[in-house]
């Protein structure tokens, strides 16, 4: 297969996990063999002029899996489709996580609807990980069977305290120390980890977003401001990233 | 079979599909697809004598129909450009639109002596981006500063020179005249809208330059129209751009009065669109009898006043 492609998959499975938030199985055995962790898709959406970037949550069985929440639009033109349905999708896309060859104590920390970008490399390095999902409430909480079967020890925080703890992910991050961090999710979310991860000395791994086009790294839309070789410059979190060592990126004061 | 087969100020496309400027990078990403060779030519993202970092993100906003993108320029510079990417580009057996943009004329005027040294195939002057604040469209919007820079640059470009025009303009057929009468060997357009989008949950807007250029099928109409407009006031070719997304509207552009098309925002929705058009253009011109695609441009037979 080419490095990425277009396809056209049927909807093998689709569920509502959580109000608003829909987990979908699509059939696509060349995608599936060739994603990594971390990576992501651009789904067309009929009728609209860009494609809307979604992580590739699991890959197993030939199949892509997706995990997405309704936003705008776009979403909720996906959201209408069912099983037996097809999704024009381009893929797989990005940088995803540098996993370590074996061994050593993970921690993935998720914040609400950036936990299911975490599942596919939590899968492959679950043994002796730790889970930390953060979430508004109950009703929000999705995928923590997903990350128990892979293997880790799940923790999860609510802001209202409906489940698991009450407060912040970064309220239980402290723990017997990882030897690796993986975490996607709100921006202050990220900041905060990254900001623990530095203290503690430990290598940490952000997946970011960012408004796309063409999600190749041709129309250089998805500014994001790294600091690489000692001088800051605009990478693009479609070809760069999304996912970036914590170290590199420029936080924007706003 | 009908010849695709164009010529555009003496340089011969094998079919008049261009990538546009800023939608198709260098060319690489979008090698995976097809061989680069599918095109007649591609127009490289705008190019600057030094490096530019572009704008702060977001930079990216979708519109009805259409998108407005905030990039500003981001490029690494002409000689690196010359360096890196010029000879994997020359490889790729496609035609090579450098496009370029400069602060001042002086800028202007020393990247196309540059560029005349170089293998690319024609040189366009973009004097229309509205995303930065010396991008050249100050000079693109009137007659006069169209003519000094067209005027001045064509003393040091040895290349064809083709010229891209704003259509942020009252009058475009003026503009073209201007153009041409300065010694444009070819026009393009047309280069984006200036618009906006506000968020108006936060009341920001959604670009970080406040505004950006719009384009894609939204503009087409507005395309199809100013390309028309110009075709009745010069005699140079027209490149035909703006909303370009399927074959129909590429013989729509070519009927305006375009000799050959640029595709951008469309390979966004979908990266095989060339191919598609072109299919879709030969088919056309097969089931027409229509021999070669000149045959087609200018070809509309609009309504006379008196109707
Ligand atoms: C690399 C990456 C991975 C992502 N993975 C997931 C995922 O696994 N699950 C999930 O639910 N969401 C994910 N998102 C966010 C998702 O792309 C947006 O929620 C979605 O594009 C919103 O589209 P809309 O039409 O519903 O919303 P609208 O607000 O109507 O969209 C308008 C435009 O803004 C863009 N846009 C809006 N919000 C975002 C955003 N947060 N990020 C990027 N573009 C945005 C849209 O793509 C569209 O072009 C990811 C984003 C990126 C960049
Ligand atoms: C992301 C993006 C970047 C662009 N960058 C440039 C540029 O660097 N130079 C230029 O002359 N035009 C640039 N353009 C304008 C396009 O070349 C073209 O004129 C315009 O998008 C209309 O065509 P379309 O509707 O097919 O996209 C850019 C357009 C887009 C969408
Ligand atoms: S979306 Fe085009 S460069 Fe990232």
């Amino acid at each position: 297969m080419k490095r990425y492609d277009v396809q056209s998959c049927r909807i093998a499975a689709k569920r509502e996990i959580a109000p608003g938030i829909f987990d979908v199985w699509v059939e696509a055995p060349e995608f599936a063999a060739a994603a990594q962790p971390g990576q992501f898709a651009q789904i067309l959406v009929p009728g609209k002029t860009l494609r809307r970037p979604i992580s590739i949550c699991d890959a197993a069985d030939g199949m892509l899996r997706f995990v997405f929440q309704v936003r705008g639009g776009g979403t909720a033109r996906l959201a209408k489709d069912s099983a037996g349905d097809a999704w024009d999708i381009l893929a797989p896309l990005g940088h995803g996580f540098s996993l370590p060859a074996r061994g050593g104590r993970a921690l993935f920390v998720g914040g609400g609807i950036g936990v299911p970008p975490l599942l596919f490399a939590a899968r492959q390095l679950g043994a002796g990980a730790r889970a930390v999902l953060g979430f508004r409430s109950r009703d929000g909480v999705i995928l923590e069977e997903d990350f128990a079967r892979a293997g880790c020890e799940v923790a999860v925080a609510t802001e209202d305290g409906s489940a698991g703890y009450h407060g912040l992910v970064t309220g239980c991050l402290d723990g017997p120390d990882p030897d690796a961090v993986f975490a996607c999710g709100p921006t202050p979310m990220l900041r905060a980890v990254a900001a623990w991860a530095e203290e503690k000395g430990v290598p940490c791994q952000l997946s970011l977003e960012e408004r796309m086009a063409c999600g190749l790294g041709a129309c250089l839309g998805c500014a994001c401001k790294l600091r690489r070789d000692g001088r800051e410059e605009y990478g693009h979190v479609c070809k760069d990233g999304p996912v970036f060592d914590a170290r590199e990126i420029v936080w924007e004061v706003e | 079979m009908a010849e695709l087969r164009v010529q555009i100020a003496g340089v011969t496309l094998e079919n008049p599909l261009i990538a546009a400027s800023g939608a198709f990078g260098f060319g690489r990403e979008y090698s995976e697809f097809y061989p680069l060779s599918t095109l007649g030519g591609i127009s490289c993202k705008g190019i600057t004598l030094k490096e530019r970092s572009g704008n702060p993100p977001p930079r990216i906003a979708e519109t009805p129909s259409g998108m407005l993108n905030s990039v500003g320029l981001q490029n690494p510079g002409v000689e690196r450009f010359i360096r890196e990417d010029l000879p994997w580009l020359r490889e790729q057996g496609t035609r090579i639109l450098a496009n370029i943009a400069g602060n001042t004329p002086e800028e202007y005027c020393e990247m196309a002596e540059i560029l005349s040294g170089t293998d690319v195939d024609l040189i366009e002057l973009n004097i229309s981006c509205p995303n930065v604040k010396q991008g050249g469209v100050q000079f693109g919007t009137s007659c006069a500063g169209v003519e000094g820079i067209v005027s001045q640059v064509r003393r040091f470009c040895k290349k064809p020179l083709v010229v891209k025009l704003s259509p942020n303009v009252a009058d475009i057929g003026e503009i073209a005249a201007a153009a041409e009468a300065a010694g444009a060997d070819a026009l393009s357009m047309i280069n984006t809208l200036t618009g906006m989008r506000i968020d108006i949950r936060t009341r920001r807007p959604i670009l970080h330059n406040n505004t950006g250029g719009l384009s894609g099928p939204a503009v087409f109409p507005v395309a199809v129209r100013m390309v028309w407009q110009a075709r009745q006031r010069v005699k140079i070719p027209i490149i035909g751009m703006g909303g370009v997304s399927c074959w129909q509207d590429a013989v729509e552009m070519l009927l305006a009065g375009a000799s050959a098309l640029q595709i951008g925002t469309v390979l966004f929705t979908d990266p095989y669109a060339p191919v598609k058009i072109l299919d879709g253009l030969r088919r056309y011109l097969d089931e027409n009898g229509i021999a070669a695609v000149p045959d087609l441009t200018g070809q509309v037979r609009p309504y006379g006043k008196e109707g």
